[in-house]
C-alpha cells in the first residue's frame, strides 16, 4: 500500500509518502488508523484527535469502514481549506 | 476545464476565450478569489497552497460534471493555484457560461462552494507569530450543504 499525508499530517509525521504492507490484522481504514497511532509517538501524536482526519483511498473520500486492500492509495489529510 | 497550476493567469483573457465564438452564450459569471491580508486576527505576509494532485484534477472534474448535470451550461472553466502567494494574489477563478444569467450565477456559486469542501487543498499561512495551517470553516460545509437539493 502506498500512503500519503499532507499538510499538518505530513508535517507532524515528518514523511510525505511511505509504501507499507497491509498489516495483518487490518482490514479497513479505521483499523490503518489505529496501526499507525500505535507504531511510534509522532505518529500517536499526528493522529491523537481523529475527528480532524479525512482519508481517500485511489483518490476517492472514505469513511472509516471502507475495506483496504494491498495496492490501495491511502492518502491521510485534515479537512481542505483551498478556494 | 480544469487548470490547477502555479502561474498566474489573466483574468480578461480567460473570459474572453470561455465565451469565444459560441454566441449561444447570453451571460458568463465569474468568481475570483484572492489571498486577504489578515488570517484569524493576525496579519498575513504569505499564504503557501498545497495539494494531492492526482485526487485534485478528479475531484474538479467532477465538480465541474455535477454543474453540467444542474444547470444548462456552454463552458465552465476553473484554475486554481499552488505554490507560495501573497496578499493581493489571485488564487482561483471560477467561470461559467450560458444562455441565461441565473444558470451561470447559481452555476458558478455552486462550484466555488463545492470546491472549498472537496478539492484537496491545504492553505498555510505566513504571520509574524510564524507559520501556520489554515483550519477550515463550519461555514464553507454550511454553504455547500445549501445545494444538496438539485434544483
Amino acid at each position: 500500500m502506498k500512503l500519503l499525508y499532507f499538510a499538518w499530517l505530513r508535517a507532524r509525521i515528518g514523511c510525505a509518502e511511505e509504501d507499507v504492507g497491509l498489516p495483518p490484522g487490518v482490514q479497513d481504514v479505521a483499523g490503518l488508523l489505529g496501526w499507525l497511532q500505535s507504531r511510534d509517538s509522532r505518529y500517536a501524536e499526528a493522529l491523537q484527535n481523529l475527528s480532524v482526519v479525512r482519508v481517500a483511498v485511489n483518490k476517492e473520500y472514505v469513511g472509516r469502514e471502507h475495506p483496504l486492500r494491498e495496492g490501495d492509495e491511502v492518502a491521510i489529510f485534515p479537512p481542505v481549506t483551498g478556494g | 476545464m480544469i487548470r490547477v497550476q502555479r502561474e498566474d493567469f489573466d483574468v480578461g483573457v480567460e473570459l474572453e476565450r470561455l465565451a469565444a465564438g459560441n454566441h449561444r452564450i447570453g451571460g458568463v459569471a465569474s468568481f475570483v478569489g484572492l489571498v486577504r491580508d489578515m488570517g484569524g486576527g493576525d496579519r498575513v505576509s504569505a499564504l503557501t497552497l498545497e495539494h494531492y494532485p492526482g485526487m485534485t484534477q478528479k475531484k474538479l472534474t467532477e465538480i465541474e460534471t455535477e454543474a453540467h448535470r444542474r444547470w444548462p451550461l456552454d463552458a465552465v472553466l476553473i484554475i486554481h493555484r499552488y505554490g507560495r502567494l501573497e496578499p493581493g494574489d489571485r488564487i482561483v477563478l471560477v467561470a461559467t457560461a450560458s444562455p441565461h444569467r441565473e444558470a451561470a450565477l447559481a452555476a458558478c456559486h455552486f462550484l466555488i462552494d463545492w470546491l472549498k469542501t472537496d478539492a484537496p487543498f491545504w492553505k498555510s499561512e505566513e504571520t509574524p507569530a510564524g507559520e501556520r495551517w489554515v483550519e477550515s470553516r463550519a461555514e464553507d460545509e454550511d454553504a455547500k450543504q445549501r445545494w444538496t437539493n438539485p434544483p
